[in-house]
């Protein structure tokens, strides 16, 4: 029974999960098979009943189209004013998200989720302006019909023959709080189409008649019900992970899908969405990069992208990984990931190829062990291309013009070699043209140069000359090896130059992410940082760059790094924001905020979003392409985790300082309490005793109790300056009021404060009469002076002498305070100087700040204090002051003057 | 002290912190002075014009009105003798109330004694009007500076001193007791052109202390107020 507690970890997510609901507005999705079931309808009851419940419900968007029922349920309720959207010279009217966001309704009702906003818009689709409503914690109502869920996109086609583009993804069916199924019997709906009660729209009558065929209606009924079922099923799920009831499915299985074939990734992304879902699986999404790869043109490239982003989109994990044998990375993957099950889809070439290059569904097979493979199926060309437009073909016609041109250049010089060299060796320069067009231009073009050259040799050289005809048969074999061998060897050379350049292409992106990640490596700080990343981003790129950085409060603000020019148009001040919020991309190229000239990255790192990348090219087609835009997220990648390292060093260090500053006043606290409360504790008492009337004391006992008050009391003053002069110092606060001096009025002075507590030491002052003056604070070199004295009248036998001198070396002055007494011993030369330490805590009334504020003070000055042991006994303690190279000049009087007193 | 007989001397006390008062009131009149209080600025104010105190002692930080601000308005209408009682750390504002015409000040916390022995030092230097021609010899420990005759003598023997010297010896003789500032000094000897050139004093002092002092570096006479001037101490 033990083990079928609740996951203390699950639950945990669960809160969490419910938490993060409570900010989040609640999604309700009106389900149905097809158009004319009443979705509108029913959405608009379920408002108003809300609205009779008190909340504040606004229409945001709702398409009645015209019909009588709808719209007199429209009525009554508020409705969010839409916005004018001029394009191509017509006007468009549609939903206004800011609008939305800033009244802020409490429930908001937006019909047609899978419909395309008009150009311009924050978004491409409605579903994304509904999931930020959600965010901003607006509660929204939306309607869908079946054939409009990404995932079921496919069956849906293959049912009816017709295909939607406007698809929303499978993800926001699954999240959705609550999904309602408006369901009408196929014959209903078929009487509602014959009175005219469902909206068709005129010019695609014709098409839409033949959708609404009680077949298709039967099964897209059946399709939408299947869903809402799974969707239950979910909720089932969740119910029984929260009462522990105990999962009956056996361990988790994992699916691996493989997109590489072009054209039918979309629909095996699809396949492997259903099956991951009927088994409750995890599944992961994977294109093989292989180097022929990159002689594809970029419409083709992205498509791989594309189909991954698709896979993501519908809930799989993703990733892309290099090398030519398909078979064995997927196979490797698999293993790492403890994949179950694979999935690919069905080859489409020939046999006679399969047998010659060998089939990545045969190496899976026979590599894979206990993993099983699927191979399915799916009609080329299906999906149509997910993006259109951004990328241009490379243009590939015109290698061709190169091939025959060498060929030509082949035929002219085998012209010339004729008369003097056999046919064999003809061949040779048409093979060496061949190569060479296999290494420059690639496959195709090498293709037609050997079928050219082929034909040339035989229509100049072969008699009948100037014929394809042949006299001899033997030719035709000459013909057919020679073929042969020239499509072997433009094979060969085609595929070892892509390698090359693959490999080429590899070790730049290498060459320029190590060199990146070795500068960041030796820098520090998080603006430093931003601006080495952006600095090779730009050049790697050749982009303008910009980095957005947050401050506390989560807002982002460009930084100014030095050498970045990138002039942020205001009006896309808020992108950067976004970005960072929804940790996705926006700008050029993406799905929102396209219209931007810019992309923006965000900057993830494992604990959440660190800054914003804005890149802008002259070239944007060149930044898309996708494998420059996946370096480019590499290159993001890597500096976001140098920039998170930065800001957790940063943190790190502050909490250091912090732990650092609260053990120091750990220790100020004990350490003044105690050596505060001791002379405090005398002055109390012995106070006391003399008020005490009812036992008078002696004259001379009283004498002798205010004696010690007022020496604790001067204990005490000098205590509390000790503790302000540190507390100053450590504050920065001591701010030197620096003048010249002569050293000998400095220490004049503290002798003369001193006086009465050194008074049985004689003290000796030795000072050269030419002692430049120096510019110092003189009040706190006293002080230091002060401290000196105290000390070593403290440590040495009464009336033992104490020197103290002064002389220049190495352009400092050199003070020395010598005494007789016990001397610092070996070892404690350095710590006597820390803060609190004292070298005989029980001897002196002190609290171990005395030399610590000798050495802020000196040091402050640009001196040093040290302590040596002086020969014989006692210490010398020595400080230095620099002597100003400007020497206050003071006119010398005239010596006419001089005898000025007769 | 016994022989300074002071019982009508009359001293007005601007303080406002009650124990400073008390621990005063009990003692200075034991002392022989009729001790007048205000706890603020413009009651000291009232009080030193009502009253006509011989000697004012004044806390540098009152509550209404700023220390230094009262010195000047004091100093418009009296030369009466004023001790500012400083806290520590006030270097500048001391220097500030010297140059406003203070005639000395007293660090807290300080003794009795100390406190008797400055308002002594002020009252003989505000009685006796030093530098005027009536009393052209001027003598401290055992220098004499006879005035009329511009000549200086330690001990008997007469010294050479320099006309910058005579002249930084002479007013701090002027003023002896009482601390003179830098800017002062400069200004009297050097001209009002050098009142920024603290390092001339310095220089000077230096050569005055060695003709002048028996240890230049533990002065007698030339004593040195670390950041704020000179005084020339008598006794």
């Amino acid at each position: 029974m033990e083990n079928q507690r609740p996951d203390p970890d699950a639950l945990l997510r669960r809160v969490q999960a419910e938490e993060a609901e409570q900010t989040r507005g609640k999604l309700k999705i009106f389900f149905g098979a097809t158009a004319g079931v009443g979705k509108t309808y029913a959405m608009l009851q379920a408002a108003h009943e809300q609205q009779r419940d008190g909340i504040d419900v606004m229409i945001g968007w709702v398409e009645t189209h015209g019909r009588a029922e709808t719209e007199a349920l429209v009525q009554g309720l508020p409705v969010l004013p839409s916005r004018e959207v001029v394009y191509g010279g017509s006007r468009l009217r549609d939903f206004d998200l800011d609008a939305a966001l800033s009244r802020r309704p409490q429930l908001l009702l937006m019909d047609e989720l899978a419909h395309t906003n008009a150009p311009g818009s924050r978004h491409p689709k409605r579903w994304q302006d509904v999931r930020e409503l959600l965010q901003a914690g607006i509660h929204v109502y939306t309607t869908v019909n079946v054939q409009h869920i990404e995932g079921l996109n496919d069956a849906v086609a293959q049912i009816t023959g017709i295909r939607v583009s406007e698809t929303v993804p499978d993800s926001i069916l699954e999240q959705a709080d609550d999904v309602e199924l408006v369901d009408l019997p196929p014959d209903d709906l078929l009487q509602r189409l014959k009175d005219g009660k469902v909206y068709l729209p005129d010019q695609a009558q014709h098409a839409i008649k033949h959708f609404f065929r009680k077949g298709n209606l039967i099964a897209l009924r059946e399709m939408a019900l299947r869903r809402t079922a799974e969707r239950v099923d979910q909720q089932m799920e969740v119910y029984r992970r929260d009462h522990a009831v105990v999962a009956t499915w056996p361990a988790a299985e994992t699916i691996l899908v493989c997109v590489n074939l072009k054209s039918r990734g979309p629909m095996l992304v699809r396949a492997a969405r259903k099956m991951a879902t009927g088994l409750h699986a995890r599944w992961i999404a994977v294109y093989v990069q292989t180097s022929k790869h990159l002689r594809l043109p970029d419409l083709e490239r992205s498509q791989g992208v594309e189909t991954l982003r698709l896979a993501e989109r519908m809930g799989a994990e993703t990733a892309t990984l290099t090398g030519d044998d398909v078979g064995a990375q997927l196979l490797a993957y698999a293993r790492s990931r403890n994949v179950t099950k694979i999935i690919v889809g069905k080859p489409l070439r020939s046999r006679w190829k399969e047998w010659l290059f060998g089939s990545v569904v045969d190496d899976l097979v026979r590599g894979s062990g206990d993993i099983d493979i699927y191979v399915m199926t799916g009609e080329a060309g299906a999906g149509k291309p997910l993006v259109a437009g951004l990328l241009q073909p490379t243009s590939e016609r015109r290698n061709y013009g190169y091939a025959a041109a060498v060929l030509m250049a082949c035929t002219a010089l085998s012209w010339v070699m004729a008369p003097y060299f056999g046919q064999a060796n003809l061949i040779m320069v048409y093979l060496f043209g061949v190569v060479v067009v296999a290494t420059r231009w690639g496959r195709g073009p090498s293709a037609l140069a050997s079928l050219m050259s082929v034909a040339a040799f035989d229509f100049f050289f072969i008699p009948p000359y100037y014929s394809f005809a042949v006299a001899d048969v033997q030719y035709l074999l000459t013909f057919a090896v020679m073929l042969v061998v020239a499509l072997l060897i433009s094979r060969l050379a085609a595929h070892t130059s892509q390698q090359a350049e693959a490999a080429l292409i590899r070790e730049r992106r290498t060459a320029a992410l190590y060199a990146m990640s070795r500068e960041l490596i030796t820098q520090r700080g998080v603006e430093r940082l931003a601006s080495v990343a952006s600095r090779h981003i730009q050049d790697v790129f050749h982009c303008q760059v910009a980095v957005f950085l947050p401050d506390r409060d989560g807002r982002v603000h460009l930084h100014r790094g030095d050498a970045l020019h990138f002039d942020l148009d205001p009006k896309e001040a808020g992108i950067s924001q976004w970005v960072f919020d929804h940790k996705e991309s926006a700008g050029h190229g993406t799905n929102t905020l396209s219209g931007s000239e810019s992309l923006y990255l965000p900057l993830l790192g494992s604990h959440g979003t660190v800054g914003v990348l804005a890149v802008r090219s002259s070239n944007p087609a060149e930044l898309l392409a996708p494998e420059q835009l996946h370096l480019l997220e590499t290159f993001a990648n890597q500096m976001a985790l140098a920039l998170e390292r930065a800001r957790l060093a940063e943190e790190t260090q502050e909490a250091h300082v912090q732990t650092e500053t609260e053990r120091m006043r750990n220790a100020v606290l004990s350490s003044v309490s105690h050596d505060l409360r001791t002379p405090l504790a005398t002055i109390v008492g012995a106070s006391s005793a003399i008020l005490n009337t009812t036992r008078p004391l002696s004259i001379e006992s009283q004498q002798e109790l205010v004696r010690s008050i007022s020496d604790e009391a001067g204990r005490l003053d000098r205590l509390l300056k000790n503790l302000l002069d540190m507390t100053k110092l450590e504050a920065g606060a001591m701010q030197l009021r620096k003048e010249w001096h002569a050293l000998e009025e400095v220490v004049g002075t503290a002798l003369a404060r001193v006086k009465s507590r050194i008074a049985t030491h004689p003290v000796s002052t030795a000072f050269p009469d030419d002692l430049p003056l120096v510019l110092v604070d003189g009040v706190l070199i006293e002080q230091v002076l002060i401290n000196l004295l105290e000390n070593a009248a403290k440590y040495s036998p009464p009336a033992s002498p104490i020197d103290v001198t002064a002389s220049v070396r190495d352009g400092m002055i050199v003070i020395e305070v010598a005494d007789r007494g016990l001397g610092i011993p070996q070892g404690e030369e350095r710590r006597i100087f820390e803060k609190f330490y004292q070298l005989h805590p029980d001897r002196e009334g002190g609290v171990g700040l005395g030399l610590t504020i000798c050495r802020g003070i000196i040091e402050s000055h640009g001196g040093r204090i040290w302590v040596e042991s002086r020969s014989g006994s006692g210490s010398i303690f020595r400080f230095t002051l620099p002597i100003e190279k400007n020497q206050p000049t003071v006119e010398p009087e005239q010596n006419g003057l001089d005898r000025a007193a007769t | 002290m016994s022989s300074t007989r002071s019982h009508d001397v009359t001293v007005l006390l601007i303080e406002d912190e009650a124990e400073i008062r008390r621990f005063l009131r009990s003692t200075l009149p034991a002392h022989g002075y009729r001790l007048y209080e205000a706890t603020t600025g413009s009651d000291g104010l009232a009080q030193a014009s009502a009253r006509n105190p011989d000697i004012i002692l004044l806390d540098l930080g009152l509550s209404d009105m700023n220390g230094t601000a009262l010195i000047e308005k004091i100093r418009a209408w009296s030369n009466m003798p004023i001790i500012v009682l400083s806290a520590r750390d006030q270097e500048q504002v001391k220097v500030q109330a010297f140059d406003l015409g203070a005639d000395d000040y007293i660090t807290k916390p300080f003794g009795v004694e100390e406190l008797l022995a400055r308002m002594r030092a002020a009252l003989r230097h505000a009685n006796r009007p030093v530098g005027d021609a009536a009393e052209p010899v001027y003598t401290f420990g055992n220098v004499t500076v006879d005035l009329g005759r511009r000549q200086v003598c330690v001990s008997g023997t007469e010294i050479h001193l320099t006309p910058i010297e005579y002249k930084l010896l002479t007013t701090l003789v002027r003023y002896a007791g009482k601390v003179v500032t830098h800017r002062q000094l400069l200004k009297e000897v050097w001209g009002p052109l050098h009142v920024e050139e603290g390092h001339y004093v310095r220089v000077y002092m230096r050569q005055l202390r060695n003709k002048i002092e028996a240890d230049p570096t533990q002065p007698r006479h030339l004593v040195t107020e670390l950041g704020v001037g000179y005084r020339l101490r008598t006794e």
